[in-house]
């Protein structure tokens, strides 16, 4: 049984989490937060420089052909340090939309430039209050799309955006006409978020159609998995550490059963979290016919996780955790972002108990 | 990644099944009664094990162990498992006490005398730590032994000692000196559950079975030549009885039922909106117990993979009990309120629900049994996340002032 990372995932772990302690710092999120600008375009350079956004993308497309479990890796260690850049849209989602689906045309003309930085990707899902790969109000019609998506994080700073519509997903170019990319304000403060509205602009379908978007929104959702895993250990390892620290009634307030269980709470659910989380990694790295079960399994693990961390991390550091000052804020606020990214828990539950159903079905067959 | 055994692993699973395929006619099933009729059974495949060199697979070979692997105990107890064989007679005996006397005994003599018959399935043990007065403080124990010549005087009662009422041997805690604090006055001792002056009474629990006792010593004398460990050790000796304890609890009891039992009960419910299984709450509530419970059995994949690569397992192992039983408790709770009136009724027609009714009723033992909820929720806080210890006024102080507070 080999049911963990590789001795090279595991190092690549290590030189990311040594980069961004060093370099991806909160307080760059913070500036960001505070500038509005949408991204620390310096950091970016350097993860740019260090092959990351190369990481899954083809040889032949200027990439460095890597599996997806070195791209878990990274997804993790971006989410535990709120790295302000747009990763998650553009190679978590953007390439992988364009691994799974893209036509040979797209793949040529966006994958080298993924790899070597002079292209952003971002992912069109979020529409008003339908969950991703439901009902969408997307009309395609002689290649050109009109409708409404919001909101779309870092749209703003996208060379294409793929957005989903009821029967697949589609490429639009930003710099095309009909498109419109205005900022809208949303509850994370750090990945900035924009309207995308499409009025006859043109657009490419994706290969596959529907089942090209519910692979996607499969792949989605275990990487992002891993994006919220980092972040709900991050939650908890800085509430922990407040706890260690904090003084009151005549002791360090951790040593309080009723601080400590809530700790305990914490370290139970990431630990579920990253189960569920590494069974998702297994499945999409062997295509195992458990794929849809345990793509669900790990995003509703991640985001119980990671909501029940960033809640408790305000909790547990009391006053000073609610101030604008204090960075529980950022993961309480990117929890509840990843949360709408690509459907609740809710949805995703639902999802789950469809896939063991099938299954059910499928052994009983 | 790949959940496939390794050439070597491969190969000792061959060897295990063909062995089981072959003596599989002499298994008796697994008697969950704890009456002394289930112990026939288990002796037989008990003694058929040792002698194929199926027991105490991670042993030392100089206490007559198989110095074999974890990886290798775990295969034979995922195939054995698939026989439903009659194991847990010796689940506390081979699991946690025999280890505790082949490290801690005092001579070779000792060793000798218990360890193989134990292991040939000849003698029942039983592990006699919790009082009334001290069940999550192990350390509280108040049980006397006094010194008197070659020999220990035993006074004083156990409680919640799993198959004493089958067993011929057990480990026992006592206080043998209430003059320095708790930690430091215990010393453990080898007791023969025949002996004069041990009086065994069974329990009957809230599920209606008795698998515990209270086990009452009155002038009970033990040689010295039968102390595990020095005279004051007793804490750090019975660290090795509840290291292995935690090895040996924490899955999922076998009867519990699981994510699928819980969709075909909803499946053959209708609600007045449709079929339960339809229903938006249903669907959470499945999900939320698939979580646990698959969450649980990949975690512990995660520490079979880290012992099968040959490197430590991670804490993350220190989650399951907690997990386990407070999801067979909600699962149960759920089952029943989907039935509605049925689910108060024992034999309702309906798939699986009797056996949500009584785990539901196992679960509350489980949350206490083996270490409490809260008891392991501050493991886990302090020895996985650093957290400070809890406020112990008793810890310094004398146990005979200790046993004053309050």
């Amino acid at each position: 049984m080999n049911f963990q990372f590789s001795d090279e995932a595991e190092a690549l772990r290590d030189q990311a989490r040594r980069f961004l302690d060093d370099k991806a710092d909160r307080p760059k999120a913070r500036a960001v937060m505070n500038s509005g600008v949408s991204h620390d375009v310096q950091l970016w350079a350097e993860i740019v420089a260090l092959g990351w956004t190369a990481l899954r993308i083809p040889e032949e497309h200027g990439g460095l052909g890597l599996s997806v479990l070195e791209l878990c890796v990274l997804a993790e260690e971006i989410g535990r340090a709120l790295a302000p850049v747009p990763f998650s849209s553009s190679v978590l989602l953007a390439t992988e939309a364009l691994l799974l689906g893209g036509t040979e045309a797209q793949k040529s003309k966006w994958l080298p430039k993924l790899a070597d930085g002079s292209a952003v990707g971002a992912v069109a899902l979020a529409e008003g209050t339908a969950p991703p790969g439901t009902r969408s109000g997307i009309k395609v019609v002689d290649g050109k799309a009109t409708g409404v998506k919001a909101p779309v994080p870092d749209a703003a700073i996208a060379d294409f955006i793929i957005l989903s519509a009821q029967d697949g997903l589609y490429l639009v170019e930003t710099d095309v006409t009909g498109i419109s990319i205005d900022a809208v304000e949303t509850i994370d403060m750090v990945r900035r978020s924009s309207r995308l509205t499409l009025a006859n602009a043109v657009v490419e379908p994706l290969d596959g159609g529907r089942a090209t978007l519910d692979a996607f929104l499969q792949s989605s959702a275990i990487l992002l998995a891993f994006e919220g895993l980092g972040g709900a250990d991050q939650a908890m390892e800085m509430a922990v550490a407040y706890a260690k620290e904090r003084v009151a009634f005549g002791r360090k307030i951790g040593g309080y059963q009723a601080v400590k269980h809530r700790a305990a709470d914490m370290y139970i659910k990431n630990q579920l979290a990253r189960s569920h989380a590494y069974y998702g990694a297994w499945a999409l790295l062997t295509g195992a016919p458990e794929l849809a079960q345990a793509a669900a399994g790990a995003r509703v693990a991640a985001l119980d996780a990671f909501q029940f961390a960033a809640e408790e991390n305000v909790q547990l550091h009391g006053g000073i955790g609610f101030t604008w000052e204090s960075d529980c804020q950022f993961y309480y606020r990117r929890a509840r972002m990843l949360s709408g990214t690509l459907g609740s828990k809710a949805h995703w539950s639902d999802a789950l108990v469809r896939a063991l159903e099938q299954r059910n079905t499928m052994m009983a067959a | 990644m790949n959940f496939d055994d390794t050439t070597e692993e491969a190969a000792y699973r061959a060897q295990v099944k063909t062995w089981l395929n072959a003596n599989k006619a002499a298994i008796r099933p697994e008697d969950h009664s704890s009456r002394a009729d289930a112990v026939a059974g288990a002796k037989v495949w008990q003694s058929l094990k040792y002698d194929a060199g199926y027991v105490g697979i991670t042993w030392p070979k100089a206490v007559g162990g198989q110095g074999g692997n974890a990886m290798q105990q775990i295969i034979f107890n995922q195939e054995e498992a698939k026989y439903d064989a009659p194991t847990g007679l010796y689940a506390i005996g081979l699991g946690m006490c025999i280890p505790t006397v082949f490290t801690h005994a005092l001579s070779p003599d000792i060793a000798a005398r218990y360890v193989p018959a134990a292991m040939k399935g000849e003698t029942v043990w039983c592990q006699l730590f919790s009082e009334p007065a001290s069940g999550s403080d192990l350390a509280g124990a108040r049980t006397r032994a006094e010194q008197n010549g070659d020999e220990w005087v035993i006074n004083g009662q156990k409680v919640w000692t799993s198959g004493a009422h089958l067993s011929d041997f057990g480990i026992v805690v006592c206080r043998t000196d209430p003059s320095v604090p708790k930690h430091k006055g215990l010393t453990m001792f080898i007791v023969d559950m025949k002996a004069p002056g041990v009086d065994v009474r069974p329990i009957r629990q809230m599920s209606g079975s008795s698998e515990f006792n209270e086990v009452f010593f009155t002038d009970v004398r033990i040689k010295d030549t039968h102390r595990l460990g020095a005279v004051g050790d007793g804490w750090k000796v019975s660290l090795t009885t509840l290291m292995h304890e935690r090895l040996a609890v924490g899955g999922k009891p076998a009867s519990a039922p699981g994510v699928q039992e819980m969709i075909e009960l909803a499946r053959a419910i209708d609600l007045e909106e449709g079929n339960a299984l339809e229903q938006s709450h249903v669907r959470q509530k499945i999900a939320e117990a698939y979580i646990n419970d698959r969450g649980i059995a990949l975690t512990r994949m995660r520490t079979i993979s880290a012992l099968s690569s040959g490197r430590a397992p991670g804490p993350e192992s220190s989650i399951s009990k907690v997990v386990v039983a407070k999801t067979m408790q909600d699962m149960g709770s759920f089952a029943a309120d989907l039935a509605e009136g049925a689910g108060m009724m024992t034999g309702a027609d309906l798939p699986h629900l009797s056996r949500f009714q009584g785990s539901y009723i196992g679960a509350a033992g489980l949350r206490i049994a083996g270490g409490t909820d809260e008891i392991l929720r501050n493991i886990i806080a302090e020895r996985v996340l650093g957290l400070p210890g809890d406020i112990r006024p008793d810890k310094d102080i004398p146990f005979s002032e200790a046993t004053k507070l309050g």
